[in-house]
């Protein structure tokens, strides 16, 4: 009887929510923090739209690019709203492969949107995601040890050569220098291209001849890789974003060059241990100034097979809105609001006001020149990664030698060669030299 | 088929089994059918995706490239490595298996306290799937920093290891030896145990002491389950996959990238799955002859 009952009560359950007519929609996100709020604010989405469910799919960097990509590109449908960046959104808008935001209403306050990451969301004219967070790179470093060996924050890889052995003498257990090291093109290359840029190296030539055995490549490795070695934490080759974020957080790092995302991360007391004593520069340069900072988004983008594009498009526009901007302000505070997307969050008078980062995050981005980011001239467009689609194979071979170079495994003139010869066979098979 | 020999010595009884096997045979053919379908499709498939030119990147520039897919996989410079890498691999953990496997289940056969917990907590590698069990290993216990391996080296003052930076391929082979151990040991165990006490009694009323006993009675016997182990757990490591996920990716550099991880590398990190399939093909070759060796091999030892 009992049974009975309760097959009865499972089956009305699903009787009223079938009438109920409720849409999911499943949503593919990386597991940086501000997504983490955002998963967790998404309740009050829900609870103003009782017709949509949110499904969440929260992933690692890589595997969330290698999820996405295969799931869009095989028209599988799995996913109703995407978490891209700006590699991604113009490569698949011009292939039709995103829903393209033209009706965006004027609450939204399209125009609002910082130019630079706007523009590399954009393909043809139109916006294909729209942003969540933006973000440059630039120098987290510690001022109370910077204080104590009378350093200022280096403006040039000469200065912060100088600092570096200062800063290993005087701090006991901390790393004097934390970079990524975890391969993959958004993981560790993203630092390391704007290394190579601003000591003066690029990628391609004009005719799309891989340059990655030129002077300019092997500067930047070796710097990278002495340097790391010598100041760097140990398991350096494991280090993404995330694991060097906890490590500065944790007063483990005395400098640390990343995105200028981590910084609300890094200046709110409930999260860091080193909130007050954290202070922010701009990234150092090489020879010369071009692509020393890298330009990236991370934005909500639909791909064309949903079935639920209305849908989708109301939750992506509420989770990139000034609303839901001042609903994290309101439930986390101002520091942790997502940055760089609109102008407006910087003429927030309480925000400029609880992160001393705002304006250097700002300048850093409308700074970052996707168009020359090498001071040689470039085929393509990008500071960070090459807007091909070939890169992703590119960028994760390079980053995988550049991580076998830093463990000792290669040496830097046989990890740049084996790279060369890969970039080369790579972009031969995808026809680049035909004529 | 039937010799006139046989025919004779048992008298009608080759041609009932045959007429038997007939009227049977339309019952078995939805499951026949059903494996080739399985087994069939896919290859073909793997064949034909192996000569199109299919990058999911570029969908428009779909066509019939001949071998192209396989000059290009053949003159990857990491194939080699690959290569070399997977047979290493499978070497490794078999011979590590196999010899640890022997010890423990003679250990086992013994009558000690506690032995039924004992066989219960050495079986239980064996449940835990693949991807936790290598992250436990990655986190818990091999970390550079923070894992059980480094707090020991430390504190009797010896330098930490970064095992997956200095020792990936060393680190994998220990990670899948720890998941294979308890495959080998439970076999083994079973195959001692059908061991006729009368033999042992036998040898030992002639003398014989626990090592040549060891060698010269419970070894010989192991044999065949031996050949057993080696052929089931060749058949899986041929295709470790998880671990190396988990912790290396491949890396750094190629120094952990086996056959399959490159397939995948071709696959999910180049989408070009025509270069995949080619790859897929590459491997399908590679195991048969193997398997081939050691059919011959077994079927020896198994006669012998």
């Amino acid at each position: 009887m009992h049974t009975l009952k309760w097959l009865l009560a499972a089956f009305a359950s699903v009787v009223a929510s079938a009438a109920f007519a409720q849409t999911q929609l499943n949503i593919a996100t990386v597991n940086n923090s501000d997504m983490i709020i955002m998963q967790r604010l998404s309740k009050e989405f829900e609870a103003a739209h009782p017709d949509i469910k949110l499904n969440w799919v929260v992933l690692e960097e890589n595997v969330l690019r290698e999820r996405v990509t295969t799931d869009i590109a095989t028209k599988g449908g799995s996913f109703d709203v995407l978490t891209i960046g700006t590699y991604e959104a113009p490569i698949w808008g011009k292939k039709d492969w995103l829903v393209p935001f033209d009706d965006l209403p004027a609450s939204y306050d399209v125009d609002g949107l910082i130019k630079p990451i706007r523009d590399g969301l954009s393909a043809n004219g139109k916006l294909y995601a729209l942003p969540f967070y933006g973000e440059s790179s630039f120098t987290f470093y510690r001022k109370d040890l910077f204080d104590q060996v009378g350093a200022q924050p280096p403006k040039t890889y000469a200065e912060l050569d100088q600092v570096l052995p200062k800063l290993k003498a005087a701090a006991k257990g901390v790393y004097p220098l934390c970079l990524r090291g975890k391969p993959g093109w958004g993981e560790n290359m993203a630092y390391f291209d704007t290394l190579v840029n601003t000591m003066g190296g690029r990628w391609f030539d004009e005719k799309w001849e891989p340059q990655l055995t030129t002077p300019a490549w092997k500067k930047a490795l070796t710097w990278y890789v002495d340097n790391m070695k010598k100041y760097g934490p140990p398991g350096a080759s494991s280090n993404g974003h995330n694991e060097n974020r906890a490590l500065f957080a944790t007063g483990k790092c005395a400098l640390w060059i990343d995105a200028t995302s981590a910084a609300g991360y890094i200046s709110n007391p409930k999260d860091s241990q080193v909130a007050d004593k954290v202070a922010y520069a701009v990234a150092p340069t090489g020879t010369v100034p071009n692509g020393a900072q890298w330009l990236w988004s991370w934005a909500l983008g639909i791909p064309a097979s949903t079935k639920h594009v209305q849908e989708a498009k109301a939750f992506v526009e509420w989770a990139t809105s000034k609303d839901y901007i001042q609903l994290v302000a309101k439930s986390d505070g101002w520091t942790v609001v997502p940055p760089g997307t609109r102008t407006w969050t910087y003429e927030q008078p309480e925000y400029l006001q609880a992160a001393p980062f705002a304006k250097l995050t700002l300048q850093a981005i409308q700074q970052a020149d996707p168009i020359h980011s090498s001071a040689l001239p470039i085929p393509y467009t990008g500071v960070q990664f090459v807007g091909i689609p070939e890169f992703q194979a590119i960028g994760t071979y390079v980053g995988q030698q550049v991580a076998a170079a830093l463990v000792g495994k290669e040496s830097v003139a046989k990890a740049l060669e084996l790279s060369q010869a890969f970039t080369k066979r790579t972009m031969q098979r995808a026809g680049y030299y035909k004529k | 088929m039937t010799t006139g020999a046989s025919t004779l010595s048992a008298p009608g009884a080759v041609p009932v089994v045959r007429r038997a096997r007939d009227k049977t045979f339309a019952l078995k053919l939805p499951s026949i059918g059903l494996l080739l379908v399985w087994s069939i499709v896919p290859l073909v498939m793997t064949l034909w995706y192996s000569l199109q030119r299919y990058n999911l990147l570029s969908p428009g520039e779909r066509g019939f490239v001949g071998f192209d897919n396989y000059t290009f996989l053949l003159t990857d410079p990491g194939l080699a490595t690959a290569i070399w890498n997977t047979l290493l691999l499978v070497g490794s953990v078999l011979v590590v298996t196999i010899a640890a496997g022997t010890l423990l289940a003679v250990l086992f056969d013994q009558e000690f306290f506690g032995r039924g917990v004992a066989r219960v907590l050495l079986i239980a590698p064996f449940f835990v799937m693949p991807t936790v069990s290598a992250l436990i290993w990655k986190n818990l216990l091999m970390h550079p920093v923070n894992g059980l391996f480094a707090f020991l080296l430390k504190s009797v003052g010896l330098q930490t290891i970064d095992w997956f930076a200095d020792l990936p391929l060393t680190a994998i082979a220990i990670i899948v030896a720890w998941q294979w151990l308890p495959f080998a040991t439970l076999i083994l165990l079973t195959a001692i145990q059908a061991l006729d006490p009368e033999r042992k009694e036998a040898a030992r009323m002639d003398g014989a002491g626990p090592i040549s006993m060891f060698v010269f009675i419970i070894l010989p016997h192991l044999g065949r389950a031996i050949s057993v182990v080696i052929m089931i757990e060749l058949l899986f490591l041929l295709s470790i996959f998880a671990e190396i996920f988990v912790t290396t990716s491949g890396g750094p550099g190629n120094a952990s990238t086996n056959l399959p991880f490159l397939i995948y590398r071709y696959a999910l990190l180049d989408f070009d799955v025509g270069g995949a399939s080619a790859g897929g093909v590459l491997a399908i070759v590679l195991a048969n002859i193997v398997a081939i060796f050691l059919m011959r091999f077994l079927s020896r030892t198994i006669e012998a």
